[in-house]
């Protein structure tokens, strides 16, 4: 008898069966039109976007697309080749100048997505012989990263420090001359806790280990020119390795890693994700340039930040479970049934408001979770229509009392 | 003080115990996937606690080859050992 291969995905497809179809499946949500940052047409209906990780609004930005506009015309719509062999334009060259000057490293490499930066830079940079360290809730994409390399990988609780030293400690004892990379990240996309950056370098270095700080959710959103949580710590001397993404607050997509290692660009020739797949397109590196001189010298996260406050104190007065703090540009809640957090969200959906429902594996602590990413483009109105909804539709499940 | 298999598996146990929800008696052959329904995610917590009260690594590059609590204690016979 021949096994199908497909077997093993029984279980998953399954319970995806029990979700309704269509529009009102979470996971198949399809937009007829698009008007801006935070508004779009799905069912035919005008929706506000609550979870699109879109924290600038850098999506529709004029400068932005005027940029991308112009190196279409001038560059044609993709390179057609990997960044080593015809895929590296002078824009390409120019952004990298631009994450250099927007970090203050020697060092700056793009990728074509963020998901790439941490496969590339995790499976080469920690190799056979060495250890990699990382947080329990860190990404997929690191998870992946480790999967993809040949070092010894080991987890420590998230955020804590101690437990991560302990970890340092026993390998240490074991193996001295190891060379070991810790990876965390500055916020944590789920539910928008920051890394205890200080705390948790500090251990790594005492034990001669790299960190490596995957920025994604915080590139625009923290530090005094946009940098991170690093540089909102105050604590940039103690990271080796900033990875981040274009797709969030910069508006179009690519990752990049930057760093001060004196021998970084040899990454050029023997990271694979880097090697063996295209560049990115010249409108694309043209807009994430304009992004970055834009975000860094801007005010916007001041806006985003007080505009999610105004959202979690909302939740947190009407007396919801919430996983967040305002801290952050996310809001959460926690919802205890899974199946209650489904209705919610496509009663959010049919009232005009696209939120994120986050369940586990993608959650930590088996959360369910009513999951928004605030933008600097939402108005006070849209949130306030956002919260007037989550409350109404809690109270008719029975979420709120 | 060198602790035999049977010994490890014993303390693993005991470790298991806020993972078996559904009281189970635990034998070598008890599986996480199946018999305990743990996720990947929970394997991965429980190893911390069992890595914790060892005092050893438990790289996660093994965890495809943990089916069983018998599969645990073995494998940290052999890192004890080691
Ligand atoms: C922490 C983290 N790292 C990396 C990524 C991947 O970024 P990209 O969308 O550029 O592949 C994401 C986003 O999904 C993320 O949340």
């Amino acid at each position: 008898m021949t096994l199908d291969l497909f077997e093993k995905f029984d279980r998953t497809l399954e319970s995806f069966n029990q979700l309704p179809k269509g529009d009102f499946n979470p996971f198949t949500v399809s937009m007829d039109a698009v008007i801006s940052p935070t508004e779009a047409i799905i069912n035919g209906r005008k929706t506000i976007l609550a979870g699109t990780n879109n924290y600038m609004g850098m999506t529709y930005n004029r400068e932005c697309m005027d940029a991308a506009e112009e190196a279409l015309n001038s560059f044609g719509t993709g390179t057609t080749g990997s960044r080593v062999l015809n895929g590296t334009y002078n824009g390409h060259k120019i952004l990298e100048e631009t994450l250099k000057d927007f970090y203050d490293t020697e060092h700056a490499i793009v990728f074509s997505t963020g998901y790439q930066a941490n496969l590339g830079i995790i499976a080469t940079v920690a190799g056979p012989k060495d250890y990699v360290i990382i947080d329990a809730d860190s990404h997929a994409s690191i998870y992946d990263g480790c999967a993809m390399g040949n070092a010894t990988v080991v987890r420590f609780e998230h955020n804590d420090p101690e437990n991560l030293e302990k970890r340092l400690a026993r390998i240490r004892r074991k193996d001295p001359d190891a060379g070991i990379l810790v990876v965390i990240e500055g916020v944590y996309s789920m539910l928008g806790d920051q890394a205890p950056i200080k705390q948790l370098a500090e251990a790594a270095k005492k034990h001669d280990a790299f960190v490596l700080v995957d920025e994604a959710h915080s590139i625009g959103v923290f530090g005094k020119t946009g940098r991170g949580v690093a540089q909102e710590q105050g604590v940039e001397h103690l990271v080796d390795f900033t990875i981040g993404t274009f797709s969030k607050s910069v508006g179009t997509v690519g990752g990049y890693c930057v760093s001060n290692h004196p021998k970084f660009e040899v990454l050029r020739l023997v990271c694979r994700p880097y090697v063996f797949t295209a560049s990115l397109p010249p409108s694309v590196v043209a807009s994430a340039t304009k992004a970055l001189e834009l975000i860094k010298n801007s005010n916007l996260r001041v806006k985003l930040l007080e505009n999610s406050m105004r959202l979690n104190k909302g939740l947190s007065d009407a007396g919801f479970n919430v996983g967040t703090t305002g801290e952050s540009p996310i809001a959460a809640i926690v919802i205890d049934e899974q199946d209650i957090a489904i209705a919610y969200w496509q009663q959010m959906m049919q009232e005009g408001v696209y939120v994120n429902l986050a369940v586990p594996p993608a959650t930590p602590n088996g959360l369910n979770l009513m999951r928004c990413s605030l933008s600097a483009a939402h108005s006070l109105e849209q949130i306030d229509y956002m919260l007037e909804k989550f409350i109404a539709i809690g109270k008719n499940l029975g979420v709120l009392n | 003080m060198t602790l035999s298999t049977s010994e490890i598996f014993d303390q693993v146990c005991e470790l298991m115990a806020p993972y078996n929800q559904k009281s189970l008696t635990l034998e070598t052959g008890t599986t996480f996937a199946h018999d305990l329904e743990l996720d990947s995610l929970s394997v991965m917590d429980m190893l911390a606690a069992i890595e914790d009260h060892f005092d050893v690594t438990v790289p996660l590059n093994i965890l495809p080859d943990l089916e069983t609590i018998g599969h645990v204690a073995e494998a940290i016979k052999n890192i004890l050992d080691e």
